[in-house]
C-alpha cells in the first residue's frame, strides 16, 4: 500500500492563533479515510493546505506523490474536492457549474453526471441563488463524483443534506471505494464516517490524537457493564481498567477499558452473576472523550 | 416596526465610511461650484451673457436645464449643479436601500434578524430611515454652504430640499424594486434605468425651451427640482409631488413586504440551461463581468455623446457674444476654448473608467471572500490564469469603455462640424491617452489584492482621491507635489498627446500588476 496523502509535522498559525499543531496524517491509496473533528478543530485548515489554497507554516504534506504548494495545477488534475460551504454564482444554473468544473478538471463522464443528477434528485435547470444549502452541496458532490479523478477531498459533504440523501451519499461512497479510489471524508457525523470509512484520524485542536482502523479504535473505547449478583462486589473498585464505579447493594454498575474486560468478568464470576447487561463500546463514546478532555 | 431602532445603528455602523464620503463629497462639490460661478461671473454682465447663452443652446438646455434666474449667484448654482446634485442623491439613496434591504435578504442575513424580536417592516424602514435622512441631510448642508456665502435663505433651502427630494423619491423607488426581484444587482438595474429614464424625459422637456413638450418634465422626479424655481420663485409647493411619490412608493412597498416570503421577490426566477457551454476561467469572468462591460460601455458612451453635443455649443457661444469673443480671442479663440473642453471632458472620462476598472479587479476579491474562488483554484487552473481572467477585463476591458466614450464625443462633435473623418479618430485618441493612468489605477487595486488583500477596499480611497486631486485641485490651487500623486495628472493634455509620458505610466502599472501577481501566487486565500 502506498500512501496518498502523507503529512507529518504540519504547522499553520493564523495570526496568534495556532490551527494545526504538529499534524501526522496518513492516507492510503484505495482507503476512504475519515477525519473525524469538532468545529474548528483544523479539518478544512488540513484540507486548504492540501489543496495549495494555504501555505504550511512548517513539516511536509505530500498529495498523491507531489508537493501540494508546488505542484498544484498537476496534482489537481487527479482529484476532485466537495467544499465545506458551497457557495455558487447566483446567475449560473447547477448544470452549468457542474460543467464547468468538470471542464476545468479536464472532462466529466457524462452517463454518470446524468445518473448522479438522478440519484441526487437534483434539478440542474435552477440559479445558483435558488438552491438551498443542502442543493448548492448536491451541485458540488455532482461535480466532483462525476469526473473520473484518483482522489476525492470532501469537506463535511453531506451537513446540509437529509436523511435519505445521506443514504444516497454513502451508497455512492462505496461505489467510489469499488472503483479503487481514494477517499479523505472529513466530518463530524460518528454514524456516517461508522459506515463509510476504512480508517479514522482524529483531530483535536490542530493536533491527531487517534489514528487507525475502526475495530483499533474500538479498542481503546470503553464497555459499560450493569450486573446484579449474588452476593456483595469483591476487589472491584481495586482492578486496573475498571472506571465510574457505582455499587448499590448487589448491584453494580461501571465502565472497563475494553482490554481489561477478560480479568474484570471473571471477577464478577466469581461472585456469582444473576443479571448482565453491557453495551457495545462506541465510536461515539471516545469521540466525545476525546473532546471533552479538550474542555 | 420593533426594532427598527437598533437597525438604523447596525446600518449606520456598516455604512460609517460610505455615509460621510458622499455628504462631505456632495457638499464639498456644492461649495466647490459656488466658488467658482462667484469669480467666473463676478459682474452682473456676465451673468446676463450666461442667461442669454444658457437659455438658448439646446445642448445646455438638454444637460443642465433652464437658468431661470441668471441675477443671483444663488441661481447660477442651481441651474449648473441642481440636476447633477439630485443625480448623485439618488444614486446614494438607491444603493443605500438596495444594500440593506434586498442585498441583506440575498445573504440570508435578513433571515437570521427576522428571528430575533424585529418586526416585519424593520429592515426596510431602517433602510428608508437612513436613506432619506442621509438625503434630508445633504440637502440641509447644501443649503447652509449657499447661506455661508450670503444667499438667501429661502432660496438656499429651496434648492437644498429640492435636490434632497430626489433622494427621497429614489429612496422610495428602491424600497419598491428591493421586492421585486430575489438579486440585489437586478433591483438596482431597475432603479438605475428609472433613474436615466427620469434625467432624459426632463432633457427631452427642456432641450427645445419654451417651444419644445415642456410638460414632460413634469413626470420626472429631476423635473420637479427645476420646477422649484429655487432663488427665482421659490416655489415650495412643488415639493409636495416628491413627497407624496416617496410616501406612495414606501407605502406600496411596505404591503407588498407583508404580502411576500422573506427570500423571495415578485419576479419569479427563471429556470436556466441545464447544461453549461463555460469551459474555461475567461469564460466564466466573461459570464460575470459581461454586463458591467456592456453597460458602462453603453453608459460611458453617452456620456460622450451629451458632452460632444455640448461642445459645438461651447465654440457657438463664443461666435455668438462679441463681448465674450474678445477675451477669448486673447486666450487663442473659439478653438483653443473647445480643445481646452475636451482636455478637461476626456480626463473626466478617464477618471470615470478607472472606476470601472476598480470595480472589475474588486470582483476577484468578492469572488475570494464569497469562497467562489475555492472550488475554482482546487482544480488544474493556475492561480496566475484565474487573476488573469479577471484582470483582463480591468485592462482590456477599460480600453473598450473608453473607446466607448470616445466614440461618442467623436461621432457627435464630428457630425456637427461635418468632420467625421479627422475628429472622429481624434476624439477616440484623447479618450485612450487617459487609458495607462487608469491602468495605474488599476495596478494599486490588483497590488492590494495581490499583497494585502484585507484592505483592498483602500482602492476606492485611491480612485477618490484621484478624481478630486484632478477635479478640484487645480481650483483648490494645491501644490504641484500634491497634483503630482494623481496618474491623471501626468497624462499629456489634449490636442498635444506625446508618448512620453503615456508609456511610462504603462510601465509604472505594468509593475504594479506584476507586483500584485506575484503576491497573490504566494499567499494564502483568505477570506
Amino acid at each position: 500500500m502506498t500512501s496518498a496523502i502523507s503529512v507529518s509535522g504540519l504547522v499553520k498559525t493564523f495570526g496568534p492563533t495556532r490551527a494545526l499543531d504538529d499534524l501526522f496524517l496518513d492516507v492510503q491509496t484505495g482507503e476512504v479515510h475519515g477525519f473525524l473533528g469538532p468545529n474548528g478543530a483544523g479539518k478544512s485548515t488540513t484540507i486548504r493546505i492540501l489543496l495549495g489554497l494555504l501555505r504550511a507554516d512548517s513539516g511536509t504534506a505530500r498529495l498523491l506523490g507531489g508537493d501540494p504548494w508546488k505542484d498544484t495545477a498537476a496534482l489537481h488534475r487527479r482529484l476532485a474536492y466537495v467544499p465545506g460551504d458551497v457557495n455558487l454564482w447566483p446567475n449560473l444554473t447547477g448544470g452549468e457549474v457542474i460543467d464547468l468544473l468538470g471542464r476545468l478538471r479536464g472532462g466529466l463522464n457524462k452517463p454518470r453526471r446524468e445518473e448522479l443528477l438522478e440519484r441526487f434528485e437534483l434539478d440542474p435547470r435552477k440559479k445558483g441563488r435558488t438552491y438551498s444549502k443542502g442543493n448548492r452541496q448536491k451541485v458540488a458532490l455532482v461535480a466532483a463524483l462525476s469526473s473520473d479523478v484518483e482522489l476525492l477531498i470532501l469537506d463535511e459533504p453531506t451537513s446540509g443534506l437529509d436523511p435519505l440523501m445521506e443514504a444516497v451519499f454513502q451508497d455512492c461512497i462505496n461505489d467510489e471505494r469499488e472503483r479503487g479510489r481514494t477517499v479523505l471524508l472529513s466530518s463530524h457525523i460518528l454514524a456516517e464516517v461508522e459506515a463509510l470509512c476504512d480508517r479514522v484520524s482524529i483531530i483535536r485542536n490542530g493536533h491527531i490524537v487517534e489514528t487507525g482502523t475502526l475495530s483499533e479504535l474500538r479498542h481503546l473505547t470503553r464497555t459499560s457493564i450493569s450486573a446484579e449478583l449474588a452476593g456483595p462486589p469483591n476487589g472491584l473498585t481495586s482492578m486496573a481498567g475498571v472506571h465510574d464505579l457505582v455499587a448499590e447493594g448487589n448491584r453494580v454498575r461501571f465502565e472497563v477499558d475494553s482490554d481489561k474486560l477478560d480479568p474484570v468478568l471473571k471477577q464478577l464470576v466469581s461472585s456469582g452473576v444473576r443479571t448482565l447487561t453491557s453495551q457495545p463500546p462506541t465510536l461515539e463514546e471516545l469521540f466525545l472523550r476525546h473532546y471533552e478532555d479538550a474542555k | 416596526m420593533i426594532g427598527t431602532r437598533h437597525l438604523v445603528r447596525l446600518a449606520l455602523r456598516r455604512d460609517r465610511i460610505l455615509l460621510p464620503v458622499w455628504v462631505l463629497f456632495l457638499v464639498g462639490v456644492t461649495y466647490s461650484t459656488t466658488t467658482a460661478l462667484e469669480e467666473l461671473y463676478g459682474t452682473t454682465e456676465s451673468r446676463a451673457l450666461l442667461g442669454v447663452t444658457a437659455n438658448a443652446n439646446s445642448a445646455f438646455l438638454a444637460m443642465l436645464g433652464p437658468l431661470h434666474d441668471w441675477s443671483s449667484l444663488g441661481g447660477l448654482v442651481v441651474w449648473r449643479w441642481g440636476v447633477f446634485s439630485g443625480l448623485f442623491i439618488a444614486i446614494m439613496a438607491m444603493l443605500v436601500v438596495t444594500r440593506h434591504t434586498r442585498a441583506e435578504e440575498e445573504a440570508g442575513r435578513t433571515e437570521l434578524i427576522s428571528a430575533t424580536v424585529v418586526g416585519r417592516h424593520a429592515p426596510l424602514a431602517a433602510a428608508v430611515i437612513v436613506a432619506g435622512g442621509t438625503s434630508l441631510l445633504i440637502g440641509v448642508l447644501q443649503a447652509l454652504v449657499l447661506m455661508g456665502k450670503d444667499l438667501d435663505a429661502s432660496g438656499a433651502f429651496a434648492f437644498g430640499l429640492s435636490t434632497a427630494s430626489v433622494g427621497l423619491v429614489f429612496t422610495g423607488v428602491s424600497a419598491f424594486t428591493a421586492q421585486l426581484s430575489e438579486n440585489s444587482r437586478v433591483s438596482n438595474a431597475i432603479a438605475g434605468g428609472f433613474l436615466g429614464v427620469t434625467y432624459l424625459l426632463r432633457a427631452a422637456g427642456d432641450a427645445a425651451g419654451e417651444s419644445g413638450p415642456q410638460w414632460l418634465t413634469w413626470f420626472s422626479p429631476i423635473g420637479w427640482t427645476e420646477h422649484v424655481r429655487s432663488f427665482a420663485d421659490n416655489r415650495f409647493w412643488v415639493l409636495l409631488l416628491p413627497l407624496a411619490a416617496f410616501v406612495l412608493s414606501v407605502g406600496v412597498s411596505a404591503y407588498i413586504v407583508t404580502r411576500r416570503d422573506v427570500g423571495l421577490g415578485l419576479l419569479a426566477a427563471r429556470l436556466g440551461p441545464p447544461h453549461g457551454t463555460i469551459g474555461s476561467l475567461f469564460g466564466l469572468a466573461w459570464r460575470l463581468q459581461k454586463g458591467s462591460l456592456i453597460g458602462w460601455s453603453i453608459a460611458l458612451f453617452a456620456v460622450g455623446v451629451i458632452y460632444g453635443s455640448v461642445a459645438q455649443a461651447v465654440g457657438q457661444m463664443v461666435q455668438d457674444n462679441p463681448t465674450l469673443g474678445q477675451i477669448v480671442s486673447k486666450i487663442g479663440g473659439a478653438e483653443a476654448m473647445v480643445d481646452a473642453f475636451f482636455a478637461t471632458v476626456t480626463q473626466l472620462l478617464g477618471l470615470i473608467t478607472s472606476i470601472y476598472l476598480v470595480q472589475a479587479v474588486l470582483r476577484l476579491r468578492s469572488e475570494e471572500t464569497s469562497f467562489r474562488a475555492e472550488p475554482l483554484l482546487a482544480t488544474p487552473v493556475s492561480r496566475w490564469g484565474w487573476v488573469a481572467s479577471h484582470a483582463v477585463f480591468a485592462l482590456a476591458g477599460g480600453a473598450v469603455v473608453l473607446a466607448a466614450s470616445g466614440l461618442g464625443l467623436g461621432l457627435v462633435y464630428g457630425l456637427q462640424t461635418d468632420d467625421l473623418g479627422t475628429v472622429g479618430p481624434q476624439m477616440l485618441g484623447a479618450a485612450l491617452a487617459q487609458l495607462p493612468a487608469a491602468w495605474v489605477i488599476a495596478g494599486v487595486a490588483l497590488l492590494l489584492f495581490g499583497l494585502f488583500p484585507q484592505l483592498t477596499g483602500v482602492s476606492w480611497a485611491v480612485v477618490s482621491v484621484s478624481l478630486v486631486i484632478t477635479l478640484l485641485g487645480p481650483a483648490l490651487q494645491l501644490d504641484q507635489w500634491m497634483l503630482d500623486v494623481s496618474p491623471f495628472t501626468h497624462v499629456p493634455k489634449y490636442p498635444d498627446i506625446t508618448f512620453g509620458p503615456l508609456a511610462w505610466l504603462t510601465v509604472v502599472a505594468v509593475v504594479l500588476l506584476a507586483a500584485g501577481f506575484a503576491g497573490f501566487r504566494r499567499r494564502d486565500l483568505t477570506t
